[in-house]
């Protein structure tokens, strides 16, 4: 154990860990930009710099260990000075429209510049302009609002492994880059949109849709799979309007593209919400239906694919569908047997249920025919 | 005084290995492997030869730091990517007598027990990769690199990596980021490089110039050698001088000789007996000297105590038609061009020093640029990811330091008088 | 897709080096060489000869000022345009190259004849100012030399 003295309080910690986590743990705040914990370090955005008893020059909190008895000064008018530059000299190059920025209110620049109280800017001048063009459904990349904290391309390669993005060009021009400048082309899974410290990476289908006010976060859990990742639903007037996951969850905060960005089903109107019953046998001759195709359903829309839908079945009660269900497969089993019966179940139950389901197929059916996505 | 580094190279075939071998080349190798490899460190040590890229850091200190640590393989790097601008010391010896400094790697690489070399050439030295690639191949021929150098069980593979046009390379750990092939983004230190370096294994990183002394140190012994030069910093220095004076070119002069001894007795004075204005000593980075403190001895510990560092010992010399905001404002856009981007204030702030000069240089300077100028600098200065940003720092510092009133001047007046 | 001959070169680098990886920048100047310029083509057969995603070869290849990320000329002059260079006029050879050849820095003439690249140091303060045409070092250039001397090259 190092001990280890920041701003005067002393704290004793584990070798190897940094100045920044110590201060975090002493409850002493030192500003961050490029810093993500699951992250390796950058030390690009150089705010998180300190002062050390000893060393000459200034070191980022975010990169350098802790030593045995070492004296560290977070903050004083010369490290200040410099911080107040480095964001001067951010939003000397930043869109200022916060007002309608997606991440307004949750937003680390902005929140920075809130605390150094910066308004007038002492540099003005050109900005670097870029077209926005991602055709795809749910990243929209801002890259005039990034701040070049390569956090993005960290999680892409070291969280993902796919590298979809990298910085490109140099110094003043650099960027972040897909191949060849194109559209985003990846698994969309939106961890970047996760970590992205300002408004340069967000959610398409969250525009508009509201930021702070007015909005309740529920936890839960992802029904998409086994996984069971823990989710924060951002509800606005009862509907789900955008889905983060905090870190300090069993998936620290991570989520695929199924659990962060497709939501839309909840309160879609092709949703089924109450028990259906066939009304109607499968008709051969009646045409059928157009197929799901990419961009579009066939070209028909909703209302008419429920009618459709409705013409053959009838809503139903929960009591009415399950007596008509027990009844159907009684019959099934005693006129061909219960190994005519076979059960499928489904990831997105939990343990329990797909224990109870089974128990319900070997003992109340007395049938092996039981199987499920992941395997029984 | 006799040539060491530059030994030769008026023979038109200096770069030849018969010439090389004719004119005493390969002794030291020779000498070398019948050596322990820690008893050349310890001589390398003795002769106190000091890293020649700028930093002045003990050669020896830095090959004992990697050979002491455990892991293996290890690497030697030979830094040949000199981009500061005013620097063109190590192209004579790149150009002109490649087995020198080959001769060096293979011994340091014994010393240091390494067994692959590579010299990360810069792109801009196309002629220089033809030249080392010819040499490394006839070392190879004479079984003087490969296998079983000299016949002896003794390792040394050699090849050239070729940079593409990025100052930040010649900083050692971008240089590494480089080699590995990424892009040329400084690494955090700690670690350094002699323990976690080129693929994560411990890596000696020299200059051209560095590893060209270590052939003579072998041959005359560390005590001959540190006869040269000044007693703190020992040894031959190339010097090379650019800008107004008589013979611009690369001087080959003991460490420590005096600045206007370089500029006045070597290069023979101000060009058409003009008057001098201002000398940068070390290449771009380094900071400008008026002509009243230009009496300093050209050294690693001397420099400093006179405001100005040897850096590459590039000296560039500027008579009084020049426009020193001009120079200033074209050394910023190098910085700017060149920042690698990592870093916020390097990133940004090589930028607005680059534009505020730039208004100023073309008439459009307003009341309070020069405060903001320094304002910025001193918020880069120390604080950077690396000394790129530390360089441009220093300069637009050091240029306001000693010539304000043509700063002054130019804003007052809406541009520059020399060039109206 | 490289030429066979292409592809045995990089895989001779990359025998030189511990990780595959290292081969990119020399990878890359072959496929310069080979596509002209550093094509969409160029950048995947990169990645596929080296194993580094596509992305990152590109944020490699735009890292560093050499390589050429448009079509060039047949014949590329690098001018340097830093302080040694310019207080010997590097500006107006610029202008020069600019009138007699129509070539703005960063462009290529219409015949494709020439490119023209301002530089930063090239290594040659002691004779500046200073170009690379192609491969080959010109020194001392004067606003009468400099015409004569891109000539030569057709």
């Amino acid at each position: 154990m190092f001990k280890v003295t920041i701003d005067g309080k002393t704290i004793e910690v584990q070798e190897g860990t940094t100045v920044l986590d110590a201060a975090k743990m002493l409850d002493i705040p030192i500003p961050t930009l490029c810093h993500h914990p699951k992250l390796t370090p950058f030390g690009g955005c150089r705010l998180c710099i300190v002062e050390i008893k000893g060393i000459p020059r200034p070191v980022t909190s975010c990169t350098t260990p802790v030593s045995d008895g070492m004296e560290v000064t977070t903050s004083n008018p010369y490290i200040e000075d410099l911080r107040k530059t480095v964001l001067e000299l951010i939003l000397s190059d930043h869109p200022n429209d916060c007002m309608v920025c997606e991440k307004a209110g949750d937003c680390t620049l902005q929140e920075l510049a809130y605390f150094y109280g910066i308004r007038e800017n002492r540099f003005e001048g050109e900005r670097r302009i870029y077209t926005k063009r991602d055709g795809n459904p749910f990243i929209e990349r801002d890259l005039e609002k990034c701040i070049m904290c390569g956090r993005c391309v960290k999680v892409c390669d070291e969280v993902e492994g796919v590298g979809a993005i990298d910085f490109g060009y140099r110094g003043f021009s650099s960027k972040i880059c897909t191949p060849f400048g194109k559209d985003l082309n990846c698994e969309f899974c939106g961890q970047c949109v996760a970590v992205c410290p300002t408004g340069a990476l967000t959610g398409k289908m969250w525009k508009q849709k509201g930021r702070q006010k007015d909005i309740k976060e529920i936890e839960t859990t992802c029904p998409y799979c086994g996984c069971g990742c823990s989710l924060t639903l951002h509800v606005r007037r009862n509907e789900v309007i955008k889905i983060t996951s905090r870190e300090d969850t069993l998936n620290e905060g991570w989520l695929c593209v199924k659990g962060r960005f497709s939501y839309s089903f909840i309160n879609s109107p092709d949703r089924l919400t109450k028990p259906l019953i066939r009304i109607a046998p499968k008709d051969q001759s009646n045409p059928p239906l157009p197929p799901f195709v990419k961009g579009g359903r066939g070209g028909i829309n909703n209302s008419l694919l429920v009618t459709r839908y409705s013409s053959l079945f009838r809503e139903a009660s929960w009591d009415e569908a399950v007596d008509y269900i027990a009844k159907r497969l009684k019959t099934l089993k005693d006129k061909y047997g219960p190994d005519a019966i076979a059960g499928l179940s489904s990831a997105r139950c939990t343990n329990e249920e797909n224990y109870l389901f089974q128990k319900f197929m070997r003992a109340g059916i007395g049938t092996n025919n039981i199987d499920h996505c992941a395997r029984y | 005084m006799e040539t060491i580094l530059l030994k030769n190279i008026e023979n038109p075939n200096s770069a030849d290995i018969d010439e090389y071998i004719k004119a005493g080349g390969y002794r030291s190798l020779q000498k070398a492997i019948e050596m322990q490899p820690k008893a050349i460190i310890d001589e390398v040590k003795k002769s106190g030869l000091r890293g020649r890229g700028g930093a002045g850091f003990p050669t020896g200190m830095k090959w004992t730091f990697a050979s002491s640590d455990p892991k293996t393989p290890r690497y030697l790097l030979c830094n040949a990517d000199e981009g500061e601008p005013g620097t063109f010391k190590d192209r004579p010896i790149l150009e002109k007598n490649p087995h020198l400094l080959i001769e060096g790697m293979a011994i340091a690489g014994y010393a240091i027990g390494a067994e692959y070399g590579y010299i990360y050439l810069r792109g801009e030295y196309p002629g220089a990769k033809d030249i080392l690639d010819t040499a490394i191949r006839q070392a190879y021929d004479r079984g003087l690199l490969g296998d079983n150098i000299l016949g002896r069980a003794v390792r040394f593979h050699l090849s050239v990596h070729q940079g593409a046009g990025a100052y930040i390379c010649g900083e050692e750990t971008a240089l590494i980021e480089s080699l590995e092939g990424e892009r040329g983004q400084p690494r955090i230190k700690p670690p350094f490089p002699v323990n976690v370096g080129a693929w994560s294994k411990p890596t000696v990183i020299n200059n051209v110039e560095t590893l060209s002394n270590i052939p003579y140190i072998i041959e005359t012994g560390a005590e001959a050698y540190s006869k040269i030069g000044s007693r703190d910093c020992p040894g031959p220095k190339l010097y090379c001088v650019s800008g107004h004076v008589e013979r611009p070119g690369v001087y080959e002069l003991p460490m420590g000789i005096n600045l206007r001894d370089i500029i006045y007795t070597h290069a023979g004075g101000i060009r058409g007996g003009e008057k001098l204005k201002a000398v940068i000593p070390g290449g771009v980075s380094t900071p400008i000297l008026p002509p009243d403190k230009i009496d300093c001895p050209m050294d690693f510990v001397n420099m400093p105590k006179h405001g100005s560092m040897l850096g590459s010992g590039a000296v560039m010399v500027f008579d009084d038609t020049v426009c020193l905001v001009k120079v200033c404002y074209r050394a910023l856009r190098f910085f700017d061009h060149e920042s690698c981007g990592k870093c916020t204030p390097c990133r940004e702030g090589t930028g607005w020093l680059s534009n505020i000069l730039g208004r100023i240089e073309h008439g459009k300077g307003r009341d309070g640029d020069i405060e903001l100028l320094l304002d910025v600098a001193g918020n880069m200065l120390g604080k950077t990811f690396c000394p790129l940003g530390d360089g441009a720092a220093s300069v637009v510092q050091n240029f306001i330091r000693h010539f304000r009133p043509e700063f002054e001047g130019h804003i007052r007046d809406a541009g520059c008088r020399l060039q109206n | 897709m490289l030429s066979e001959k292409a592809i045995k070169q990089v895989d001779e680098i990359i025998a030189r080096y511990p990780a595959k990886r290292s081969a990119v920048m020399p990878a890359l100047y072959i496929a310069q060489m080979e596509f002209g310029w550093l094509t969409p083509e160029a950048i995947e057969a990169v990645s596929e000869a080296t194993g580094v995603p596509k992305a990152t070869v590109k944020g490699v290849a735009t890292f560093y000022a050499m390589y050429k990320h448009k079509p060039i000329g047949r014949h590329l002059i690098q001018l340097c345009t830093n302080v040694s260079c310019m207080i010997f006029g590097a500006e107006r050879l610029v202008d020069i190259i600019k009138n007699k050849y129509g070539l703005e820095a960063g462009g290529t003439t219409a015949d494709g004849r020439f490119s023209l690249v301002i530089m930063e140091c090239i290594g040659a303060c002691g004779t500046a100012p200073a170009m690379l045409v192609d491969t080959d070092f010109h020194e001392n250039l004067t606003e009468e030399n400099i015409v004569k001397i891109l000539e030569n090259y057709k």
